[in-house]
């Protein structure tokens, strides 16, 4: 019997984004469907950290809801909150909080406030999930509101659709034949194989990655973002692959996430759009985290859920601001040098600090994350710390290069001002604040992350103590 | 004074030294980030408050070591974050000896110069605060370099240093060419960063942890003995080397020196004639127990150092511009004091480090208003002052004096080699790949890209 919380809080950061939702599929103003999409994010951001507060208090490794309605009504437990996604929760919310307020009302027609609930409380019960098949079933659905703002915006949706559904298939597939197989297990090849290869997808290993770039380019930033960013993939790879799957599996994850990660940085240097540049700074940051997990080790695990929670952080507050500047000016072409630095002074600052986080720059949160990464990556296989490192010095050059062409040049002409307003400040400055903070003591954080990578590798092991860090123990 | 007195005012001086930096940065840079606009005058009080303070407790640290006849001084700062279970931290530890005391005067002194004569230099320029967040950046950089008692902090002083520099070689942002060369700056120091992180990884598992004592031995500077094998201290010490080269431009990244004198000129005297350009041979100091242990390495050290000597004094030659000319002729410099390093003379070495950045600084300081001295002077005799041919001239014969001229004119092809060879190749196949990639879903979406854009159309009708 699992521990409870003191309030239903993960049940509140579900059904209040979902009720959000439904207000704003009734007809009011922009304006007032902004606000009430602030709110339910705020109030959802507010649960999510009293949760992890409760949490933290029970020193536990997971427990679930007081006044548990599902576990009522289906005797089992579908919510839970333990080490992994205690500190993922609160983060995802910041992200859509965030995201929501930093929107400007001249966006507010494009940007579906209704659609970016709905994939709030979708990706939070993700995260939030630990019984398989209910997974599948939210990640299935996360798929629709991306789906929905593609067709708005009257692009393709094909390549999209068609990457999705083979990574259902495969999921889906892969997870009924584990099922039918759980007593023989000479005969989980295949089904491990598919699972294996649904992650590959989801996760957009090279060659797969182009439904990520595709969906960068053609859907609104924020979405595009907002879907990838949680990395719900590599959620589902912790709960679904990991505890199942046999050393073989793990290392060709970790193999062809390095590529990826190594290719995504080579091809973010190249880039002449901002978007392309930050799926690809995307991929290659969110690869790593996979590399990491893979690795399979107390500090490597430990490396790759920090990194998790840095590149989170600091690339949501990259894309903010990419999306801030979009705003403005429209797309950003890195060919040429835009000048905007004397009209956005502010945004310059917040694009190299957060920019310069994703690639681990020392002070910031990102700082320590690579660096457990890398030292875990060096004591199993030299080669995989050999390349983290490639990767962050190609990243850096990107995020500086991108930088340099968006800010610099002859200054841009323009009649109206374009400086940063209050809730872009307030947005961007909460993510500088965490990322700043997280580098100066870290202590917290590693602590935290340790205790979730020690609690995931004793699932794998079999030698839990504690019910469910993966997929009820199987 | 008893010694637990002495002990309690060299920790308060020591952290003081890497304080009063670092306060600094976040009186300017906090502001700026979150809008608010400091005056030049405030900037400029600032920065002269934030050295005096520093200079004044490095002197303090120097006083004590001396009364107290102590040649070594580690300050533990603590770990960083540890992870107590897997015997893994990440410490901070500064260290004052013999070689960080004179790098820490140092430094507070040259910036202390460049941030008063910056005062009057940039005076209304559009980026007068930036200037000095950045200078404030790299202060706390070399300054956290300096006093490093670990390869961990001396890494985050180094990183610091470079993105600095980078910056501000960038600084007047309205022109495309110190842009591109700030970019190219950034792009050899993130090559050098990943040798050096890859050593103090390498570093961290032999010796199982990042400390100075434990990878060079007990005894203070220059006197330690090292007890890791030859062979790994060869490779380590290669890729220290390759950071070190990238950092001091010696062969083959000579090429970003003179592009780094598009920046202001107070920033070039300092980054590039005084502290940044010297940090490699700093570096090389303070691994100098490693070169011990590895005749290949100190052969190798030497060598870089004599023919970055020769590339650097023959293309300081044939350069049409000061400040390209001081250049390299601070190359060849260091080059000279790589090569001592070389021959293991290290405090000959680190007198001409202090030397050198001195006088470099005070060339380039005074670049700009002494062009304009010679003209005057011109205009006064009446003819162009004399010149006299060096002994390059005399002694080579005219075909060979013409390749020569050829030669450093174009810098020894180095940048090109390093184009042609290795970024051209690199970038070739992710270019092929981008094609690729771009075929592949326009394949897979075209038709339905049209039937979506007309049902908007429709919709729109």
């Amino acid at each position: 019997m699992l521990p409870e919380l003191h309030l239903p809080w993960l049940e509140l950061s579900i059904a209040i984004p979902l009720l959000g939702a439904a207000l704003c599929a009734i007809r009011f103003s922009d304006t007032n469907k902004q606000r009430v999409a602030v709110c339910a994010s705020a109030a959802t951001f507010l649960c999510t950290v009293c949760e992890w507060y409760d949490f933290s208090g029970l020193n536990t490794f997971a427990a679930h809801d007081h006044w548990d309605i599902i576990r009522m009504l289906l005797h089992k437990d579908l919510f839970v909150i333990d080490e992994l996604n205690a500190p993922l929760l609160p983060m995802t919310a910041l992200m859509f909080l965030l995201t929501i307020v930093s929107t400007q009302r001249t966006k507010a027609a494009r940007f579906s406030y209704r659609w970016t609930l709905l994939l709030m409380a979708v990706t939070l019960a993700i995260l939030s999930c630990i019984d398989p098949w209910a997974l599948i079933g939210l990640l299935s659905l996360a798929i629709v509101p991306v789906w929905m703002e593609l067709r708005r915006r009257g692009r393709s949706t094909r390549v999209y659709l068609l990457h999705m559904s083979i990574y259902l298939m495969l999921l889906i597939g892969g997870w009924s034949l584990l099922d039918l197989n759980a007593s023989k297990s000479e005969a989980n090849l295949l089904p491990i194989a598919m699972l294996t290869a649904a992650a590959l997808l989801r996760a957009g290993v090279v060659p797969l990655q182009a439904w990520i770039i595709d969906l960068f380019e053609n859907a609104g930033l924020g979405t595009a973002f907002l879907f990838m960013a949680p990395m719900t993939g590599a959620y589902a790879v912790m709960r679904l692959v990991l505890p199942v799957a046999p050393v073989w599996a793990m290392q060709s994850i970790a193999v062809l996430s390095l590529i990826t990660a190594v290719h995504a940085a080579g091809m973010a240097l190249i880039q002449t759009d901002a978007r392309r540049l930050l799926a690809y700074l995307f991929l290659s940051n969110s690869s790593l985290i996979l590399a990491g997990v893979e690795l399979v080790t107390p500090i490597g695990l430990t490396g790759g859920l920090c990194v998790w929670l840095s590149i989170g952080l600091s690339m949501c507050g990259l894309a903010l601001t990419i999306r801030s500047v979009e705003a403005r000016i429209g797309r950003i072409d890195l060919q040429q040098f835009s000048g905007l630095g004397r009209h956005m002074p502010l945004l310059s600052s917040f694009f190299l600090v957060t920019g310069l986080a994703s690639i681990g720059f020392p002070g910031t949160i990102g700082f320590i994350s690579t660096e457990l990464l890398i030292e875990g990556a060096v004591s199993v296989y030299p080669i995989v710390g050999l390349m983290v490192v490639v990767v962050a010095a190609l990243n850096g050059i990107a995020v500086v290069k991108a930088y340099l062409h968006i800010f610099a040049g002859s200054e841009h002409p323009s009649s109206v001002s374009m400086t940063c307003r209050l809730s872009e400040r307030f947005a961007i400055l909460a993510i500088v604040a965490l990322i700043i903070g997280g580098g100066l003591m870290p202590q917290p954080i590693v602590k935290s992350r340790y205790h979730a990578a020690t609690a995931l590798l004793h699932v794998r092991d079999g030698t839990a103590t504690d019910t469910p860090v993966g997929a009820h123990g199987r | 004074m008893n010694a637990m007195n002495v002990v309690n005012i060299m920790e308060a001086l020591g952290y003081s030294v890497v304080l009063a930096p670092a306060l600094l940065l976040a009186a300017i840079g906090v502001p700026m980030l979150i809008g608010i606009r400091l005056s030049e005058r405030r900037v400029s009080s600032l920065t002269n408050f934030g050295v005096a303070i520093g200079l004044l407790s490095g002197l303090g640290v120097l006083i004590t070591m001396l009364l107290t006849g102590e040649r070594s001084v580690p300050i533990s700062v603590g770990h960083m974050f540890e992870i107590p279970q897997e015997h893994f931290h990440f410490s901070l530890k500064l260290l004052f000896d013999r070689l960080s005391i004179p790098f820490v005067l140092l430094t507070f002194v040259l910036c202390g110069v460049i941030g008063a004569f910056a005062r009057a230099y940039l005076h209304r320029d559009t980026g007068y605060r930036r200037f000095f967040l950045l200078l404030s950046l790299f202060q706390l950089g070399m300054i956290l370099s300096s006093v490093a008692g670990t390869i961990e902090t001396l890494f985050l002083g180094w990183e610091l240093v470079g993105l600095s520099s980078a910056l501000l070689v960038a600084f007047f942002q309205d022109r495309e060419g110190p842009v591109i060369n700030g970019l190219k700056i950034w792009v050899v120091y993130r090559i050098a960063d990943a040798a050096f992180l890859l050593a103090a990884l390498l570093l961290h598992h032999l010796t199982g942890g990042g400390d100075f004592n434990a990878m060079t031995g007990q005894g203070p500077w220059p006197f330690g003995t090292t007890e890791i094998d030859s062979g790994h201290v060869l490779l380590v010490g290669l890729l220290l080397l390759i950071a070190a080269a990238g950092k001091s431009a010696l062969v083959p990244f000579s090429g970003w020196l003179p592009r780094a004198m598009e920046g202001p000129t107070p920033s070039s005297a300092v980054f590039y004639g005084a502290l940044s350009v010297h940090l490699g041979a700093f570096l090389l100091l303070r691994i100098s127990p490693l070169l011990d242990a590895s005749l290949t390495l100190r052969i190798a050290v030497v060598l870089l150092g004599l023919i970055t000597a020769v590339f650097a004094t023959l293309t300081a030659h044939v350069q049409t511009d000061v400040k390209s000319a001081l250049a390299f002729a601070s190359l060849t410099q260091v080059s000279l004091i790589v090569m001592e390093i070389g021959f293991g003379l290290r405090y000959f070495a680190l007198c001409h480090i202090i030397g050198h950045a001195c006088m470099r600084t005070l060339q380039l300081l005074r670049a700009p208003s002494i062009l304009r001295d010679n003209h005057a002077r011109e205009n006064d005799l009446g003819s162009r002052l004399p010149e006299k041919p060096s002994w390059i001239t005399s002694m080579t014969p005219e075909w060979m004096r013409t390749w020569l001229y050829t030669w450093a004119l174009e810098r020894g092809g180095l940048d090109t080699m390093l184009m042609n060879w290795f970024v051209r190749p690199f970038l070739a196949f992710f270019y092929w790949s981008d094609r690729m990639e771009r075929r592949w879903t326009a394949f897979l979406s075209s038709d339905d890209a049209d039937t979506a854009a007309d049902d908007v159309t429709k919709a729109e009708v």
